[in-house]
């Protein structure tokens, strides 16, 4: 009887760690928080802004913050040959993408931290590939110490790392930023879960007024 | 004191039919493919590029699914696994020419599981390799 009891028990447990956990909820009203780091000047909060840069993009054009000006962007790292995340990244960030198809103002900017290899050409091939660019899509490269430097101000972990699959070692990020400059949302580009709630996240960031 | 007795045992019982059949509930829905290890492998080193049900990416990285590659390239795929791809290929009509990386951590018995796999998935329908198949193919790589 005690057997058949533990039996039993263990059993539903197995049951149930085959059954997918619910669904985390998520809050629609609650308003997106300003992340980073943040200061007090003179009884005024001055919060963390994405930096200023300098990059060329797949057309050759100039792209700074300028380009974004009064409208929100999605930023990510990447290159075109990487064999690890970045494939699964850009699927995801295809989605999201798509998803947004109707919003004109939403960019995307997706730096290349391979400024060796990751020619204009390259990046517009990669990009035709992928069947997105602009006006809405940037694929950009530019000054590898600029490209690291943003990086980390962009709270991303990009860094050389010659035992890394590829010859680099970065994490799949997508990081949202408004059209504030400050950074509001940021998800694993590599697991679409968090990708389905990063998207709830854009589209509330598009209703704030 | 008897009937007492009867009536545990019947609840033991129940109780020990009704694991049975969850523990096979749960089996069932962890051996849902007679390829689990090439199905593991696939998606450890192959998925991120070519999908989780072997899409591709648009036009960066060829489908896997319903490919005919796979059937006109059959005596070569082990050696595509093992060695990566440089040169650019046609798959079902369309270029493709990112390169592959090689997958060096693979022996034969792990490239034998993915073929079976991904051959016989997503509407592929090749049939199965045998090991010495694989082995053969993978002696005679270039």
């Amino acid at each position: 009887m005690k057997y058949s009891f533990l039996l039993f028990a263990a059993s539903i447990f197995t049951f149930f760690s085959c059954v997918d956990s619910a669904n985390e909820s998520y809050d629609e009203n609650a308003r997106l928080p300003i992340l980073g780091e943040r200061a007090f000047v003179d009884g005024d909060t001055v919060y963390h802004t994405a930096p200023q840069f300098d990059f060329i993009n797949q057309d050759s054009v100039n792209i700074s913050p300028a380009l974004f000006e009064n409208r929100p962007y999605i930023v990510d790292y990447f290159f075109t040959t990487c064999p690890t995340i970045c494939p699964r990244v850009k699927a995801e960030e295809i989605r999201v993408f798509d998803h947004f198809e109707n919003r004109p103002e939403l960019g995307f900017l997706s730096v290349s931290i391979d400024a060796g290899k990751d020619k204009v050409y390259k990046l517009k091939e990669y990009a035709e590939k992928l069947g997105v660019g602009t006006p809405r899509w940037h694929f950009v490269t530019g000054d590898e110490d600029h490209i690291y430097d943003i990086a980390n101000d962009f709270f991303h972990i990009a860094q050389k790392d010659p035992d890394a699959p590829g010859g680099f070692d970065h994490d799949g990020r997508l990081i949202l930023i408004d059209k504030n400059k400050h950074i509001r949302a940021f998800c694993d580009g590599t697991d679409g879960e968090q990708v389905d709630r990063f998207i709830k996240d854009v589209e509330k960031l598009l209703r704030e007024k | 004191m008897l009937k007492n007795y009867s009536v545990k045992n019947n609840i033991a019982l129940l109780l020990f039919v009704g694991s049975i059949l969850m523990t096979m509930i749960s089996i069932s829905c962890t051996i849902s493919s007679p390829n689990k290890q090439g199905e593991n492998l696939y998606n450890q080193n192959c998925a991120t590029c070519h999908g989780d049900e072997g899409e591709g990416l648009r036009n960066l990285y060829p489908p896997i699914a319903n490919a005919d590659y796979l059937q006109l390239h059959r005596e070569e795929l082990s050696c595509i696994i093992k060695n990566g791809m440089k040169h650019p290929i046609v798959v079902n009509g369309k270029d493709y020419h990112m390169p592959m990386p090689a997958a060096t951590n693979l022996n034969a018995v792990e490239i034998h599981n993915i073929l079976n796999f991904i051959c016989n998935s997503w509407g592929n329908n090749l049939g199965y390799f045998t090991p010495k198949e694989v082995e053969a193919q993978l002696k005679k790589c270039q």
